[in-house]
């Protein structure tokens, strides 16, 4: 693993994604406009306004589900076009090319939450008691475990159709059992031992645990779990990437 | 300067594609001829390193292919354009050039070795196929490789560019290359210094075209080929 390689990887996806403009503004537009759509939901309903326990798990869930997709999609599409070949036939480490995503995606989930979070907090009025860049933080730790997982998926698809069946199957029960319809300690016992070992529980604790302004050691705690989860998940998928195929 | 290969056995789906092939390569410009589906890419991804074999052993320049020392020595067009579609020609080789740890100057000296110097900074994907295979043609050249495996370089091109780049490939020989070029069209036999003739897996015919349409008697590579195989 070289840095120049890594940060050469991460450059070239910058680029790509910025000859697509109409993507860049869905990512920052969409989770914006969710928040939004969150909040007048919930507008009538009287205090303690649910908007104030659900925001957070969603700020979480936004970055992990979009980054998943679209890591999920573009690998697929560099293993089909033959790029990837090409690259392992060349002195770059599996590592580089998994880092540059990590990398590229991560700063932007960093935009994306940015937005989301300035939107939720500025214009929505979502309580936030811990700090706020520490929000960003999670934010962005959790669009790196997306970024992860869509890299170590996307072995498993041979078409980008299959990809995206992945999200039903490996991110929609993270999200009914990561507390956000169901408190967690209420789920019954099979349930809650599932959700001790999802990742996004963690993420969507560390985001409530920073809006209702528990001790720092409980949110280090939870974002030490998710990073945890992204290294492991970078690990297997460095072990799919092979330079030999059949 | 050599590529050799002993025995080398490659199956898939439990079929053999390459059942104990065994060859040698040296300087020049070697065409691969056979038709398609003959094991022309598998034999071709074998070298490069990027070919899970079942048998045999595959050295270039002394190294077991696809061992990390040969990663920057060796020069690879697959049959598919393998370029960026949303980046432009500058753009891929740019990212390229770091990968490999060359100088950015060997961006534009490729961009000219394949005549793209006004298509610089269009985007790949809008480019035309023939285009888009010389822009594959110019990652391989950065850096100047030991060894050039071109998979199909001259597929669909329009006469006057085919000559052009034959010549390009003669240049990079006469400068020390080993330039290793597949084709499915028998008339590219004769831009060739050395010949392997392919067919069902197998070599049938090692030598210079001169020699081989001596050896069967013919005027021409196909007909050459067809009294092989008949034979």
């Amino acid at each position: 693993m070289t840095p120049t390689r890594t940060l050469a990887v991460a450059l070239r996806v910058l680029q790509q994604v910025r000859r697509d403009p109409r993507t860049l503004a869905m990512l920052v537009v969409i989770p914006c406009a969710l928040m939004a759509l969150l909040w007048w939901m919930f507008r009538e309903v009287p205090s303690p306004s649910p908007f104030d326990r659900t925001g957070p798990a969603l700020l979480a869930i936004f970055p992990f589900v979009v980054m998943f997709l679209i890591t999920s999609v573009t690998t697929l599409r560099e293993r089909a076009s033959g790029t990837l070949e090409r690259l392992l036939a060349m002195p770059l480490g599996k590592l580089d090319f998994l880092l540059g995503y990590g990398l590229a995606f991560g700063l932007l989930a960093a935009v994306q939450s940015g937005a989301a979070v300035g939107v939720s907090v500025g214009l929505l009025g979502m309580e936030v008691h811990g700090s706020v860049g520490v929000l960003l933080v999670v934010a962005v730790a959790d669009a790196v475990l997306g970024t992860a997982l869509g890299l170590f998926v996307s072995a498993f698809a041979n078409t980008e159709f299959q990809a995206v069946q992945f999200m039903p199957a490996l991110v929609v029960p993270q999200i009914l059992l990561c507390g956000l319809f169901v408190p967690r300690d209420q789920l019954p016992g099979v349930l809650h031992a599932i959700s001790e070992v999802l990742p996004l529980s963690y993420a969507v604790d560390a985001m409530q645990h920073l809006t209702v302004g528990s001790a720092d050691s409980a949110v280090a705690q939870d974002l030490l779990v998710v990073l945890g989860y992204a290294v492991a998940l970078l690990i297997l998928g460095a072990a799919t990437l092979r330079r030999r195929t059949p | 300067m050599t590529i050799e290969i002993a025995g080398l056995v490659v199956r898939r789906g439990g079929r053999a594609v390459l059942d104990g092939l065994g060859l040698d390569v040296g300087p020049g410009v070697t065409g691969l001829l056979g038709p398609s589906g003959c094991g022309k890419s598998t034999l071709l991804r074998a070298i490069v390193g990027v070919q899970r074999i079942h048998g045999g052993t595959v050295t270039v320049l002394g190294e077991p292919a696809g061992s990390a020392a040969l990663r920057r020595r060796i020069g690879y067009v697959t049959q598919a354009a393998s370029v960026y579609d949303d980046l432009t020609l500058a753009e891929n080789l740019r990212f390229f050039a770091r990968v490999l740890g060359v100088a950015p100057e060997e961006t534009s000296r490729v961009i000219e070795a394949v005549d793209l110097g006004a298509q610089r900074h269009h985007v790949v994907g809008r480019m035309s196929g023939g285009e888009r295979s010389r822009a594959s043609l110019a990652v391989a050249l950065l850096g100047r490789p030991d060894v050039l495996v071109l998979d199909e370089p001259t597929v669909g091109l329009d006469p006057v560019l085919r000559r052009d780049l034959w010549a390009l490939f003669h240049r990079l020989a006469d400068d020390g290359a080993i330039v290793l070029v597949s084709s499915h069209v028998m008339d590219e036999a004769d831009r060739c210094d050395q010949l392997l003739l392919m067919r069902e897996g197998a070599i049938i015919a090692a030598d210079t075209p001169d020699a081989i349409k001596q050896h069967a008697g013919t005027a021409d590579i196909e007909s050459a080929f067809l009294t092989l195989v008949e034979s």
